[in-house]
């Protein structure tokens, strides 16, 4: 998977908030096998420059960081906010996350292309938290984004894909962008139907850091993304009304 | 055998008490005028071992079980009479998820809960009960646990800057908590906020868990009406003041708990950065003459017994107690 120009052999990303400790969430980034990790400026550690100890423990894991823009509810939040995660990890990449809905949480769209096309002119390479919707999809296109990331779910709710035909319209529309479904995934089922449908990778949280063992549920979305990914390109077969037997039945014989 | 104690926070004095329960000559080296910058001042003082099963390591539980009993032989005031812990209707499903990943509990129904505390009659439909936890006053217990230090011959120096080579004593003891990054490495702080508030409208007899997907709330009752709230957990080592966003997540939810707490009075808000190890466990760890206790994270009155009695064993290594965890 490439991802603005970087090669990467995992399709699964991993958020870095919510684990028991670090050196848990250490352990889950080895048993994941990512090589991407996103980390909060604002959850996690307030405004301040305080939180040094945290990201220092996040570059340490020697994965690629992925800040994000978690918690941001206007545009001009998320720029400052992103324009602070490049100071402090020398990183273009940004995860933007503009929060319209204090209940689901779900994307400010508006605020999102606008957020987008500012960053992407100052240099940012933008991963946009969106929805399914195709066209915000092509506004962020436009804007300068290079990637997409639409949700599964509101963000933290463990419910799957919501919406899985407006995924596979997005995926067929834009069959040479890189989509990542970002939020809602809670079990490795949900990643594997994600990647079955032909997405180019999962970003996941809480339902690695929350979960009893976030070491071993780490594993296991690491083989649910490859088993996913494989079942895509092996081309799966369609779905028949007809029951129709894996071995002949002619010259069988029939024992009424 | 003489000992220096480097820190009067909660494992420094912890720590002279076991030290100078088994005969050591003690002196304690305090930084600060008094105890109010220690984590432990702003601490919830809830001793919930099982409760903590939800997020922490199993050690926890472990080392902090036999501290409810400590703490009951050395401070009058630890009140043992459980912690409750409810959940919205909605949020059921934070409910079973907790009662998953803990012990010593009974899954209680409205009536229960009102029958504990007459306040939330009527609030919740289902919560759980750990009678077995108990919770105590951090502000009573820390000059508490001093004077009997001082009644039993133990120097505490206040307003010291204490420089361990210097110090004229057999062992030391560092109990610096973070200021001890500047030998142990790997410590980070960790930013807890509480608010203390004064409600004579509300009545609770015990320390009440709210879960919620987004903010945890507990409220610890410290008599008389006052009330502290705590529950934001920040990777930050940042001492600043209080944000308006950890104030209105935990006031809010106060709210959820309790609609009267609206119209309780703010009477504090307060900031602590506790220090923690990678794995959020204690360590006792020896280097030459000092022992070092330390990484006691958010769980300082339930760990530092145990761990005060590990480092006490280095010392004496001839005492006979009950055997704890993690020394490295």
């Amino acid at each position: 998977m490439k991802l603005y120009d970087v090669e990467l052999a995992s399709r699964l990303l991993l958020g870095s908030a919510r684990y028991p400790s670090p050196a848990i969430l250490a352990d889950a980034v080895r048993a994941s096998a990512t090589e991407v990790v996103t980390v909060s400026l604002r959850r996690e550690a307030g405004t301040q420059r305080s939180g040094q100890d945290f990201w220092s423990l996040i570059r340490g894991l020697g994965v690629r960081v992925l800040p994000n823009t978690a918690g941001c509810h206007s545009a001009k939040e998320a720029v400052t906010t992103a324009k602070m995660a490049r100071d402090i990890f020398h990183t273009a990449w940004i995860k933007l996350e503009v929060i319209g809905d204090a209940d689901t949480l779900q994307p400010d769209v508006f605020g999102l292309v606008e957020a987008a096309a500012e960053l992407a002119a100052d240099g940012f390479e933008v991963f946009p938290y969106t929805t399914e919707d195709l066209v915000v999809a092509d506004r962020l296109l436009q804007a300068g984004c290079r990637v997409l990331m639409p949700w599964g779910a509101p963000i933290g709710s463990g419910r799957g894909l919501n919406n899985g035909f407006g995924l596979r319209a997005l995926r067929a529309h834009f069959p040479d962008v890189p989509l990542i479904v970002d939020a809602g995934i809670g079990r490795p089922s949900h990643a594997v139907q994600a990647m079955e449908l032909g997405v180019d990778g999962v970003l996941l949280n809480t339902a690695v850091a929350m979960a009893g063992d976030p070491v071993a549920m780490a594993g296991a979305f690491a083989r649910a993304v490859e088993a996913g990914r494989a079942g895509f390109e092996a081309q799966p077969m369609e779905p028949r009304d007809l029951a129709v037997p894996s071995t002949p039945v002619a010259g069988t014989a029939w024992l009424a | 055998m003489r000992i220096g104690i480097l820190g009067a926070g909660i494992a420094g004095l912890v720590t002279a008490v076991e030290l100078a329960g088994r005969g050591a000559r003690v002196e304690i080296i305090e930084r600060a005028p008094d105890h109010a910058e220690a984590c432990a001042w702003v601490a919830g003082g809830m001793l919930a071992p099982w409760c903590e099963q939800a997020t922490a390591e199993p050690q926890v539980a472990t080392l902090g079980a036999p501290a409810v009993a400590w703490w009951q032989r050395h401070f009058d005031g630890t009140v043992q009479r459980g912690t409750l812990v409810v959940t919205a209707t909605r949020d059921a499903g934070e409910l079973a998820l907790f009662g998953r990943r803990t012990e010593r509990f009974e899954p209680i129904d409205a009536e229960r809960i009102g029958a504990l505390e007459p306040e939330l009659a009527g609030r919740f439909r289902q919560g759980l009960f750990f009678p077995d936890e108990a919770h105590l006053d951090p502000r009573r217990a820390l000059p508490a646990l001093a004077a009997q230090l001082t009644a039993a011959g133990v120097t505490i120096r206040y307003g010291v800057d204490a420089d361990a080579a210097r110090i004229d004593a057999d062992r030391i003891v560092d109990c610096r908590g973070l200021a001890a990054r500047d030998t142990l490495e790997d410590l980070r702080g960790v930013r807890g906020e509480m608010i203390v508030v004064r409600s004579p409208d509300i009545q609770l007899s015990r320390p009440v868990r709210l879960l919620h997907p987004r903010f945890g709330l507990y409220v610890v009752p410290r008599g008389d009406g006052v009330f502290m709230l705590g529950g934001t957990l920040l990777e930050s080592s940042s001492h600043d003041p209080m944000t308006v966003r950890s104030a209105m997540d935990v006031l809010n939810t106060a709210y959820a708990l309790h609609p009267a707490f609206a119209e309780a009075e703010i009477l504090e808000l307060g900031v602590g950065v506790r220090p923690a190890f990678p794995d959020n466990l204690p360590r006792v760890l020896r280097r030459g003459r000092t022992v070092y206790l330390n990484g006691l994270y958010r769980h300082g009155f339930l760990l530092a017994p145990a761990m005060a009695q590990q480092a006490a064993r280095l010392i004496f290594p001839h005492t006979t107690e009950t055997p704890a965890c993690t020394s490295a």
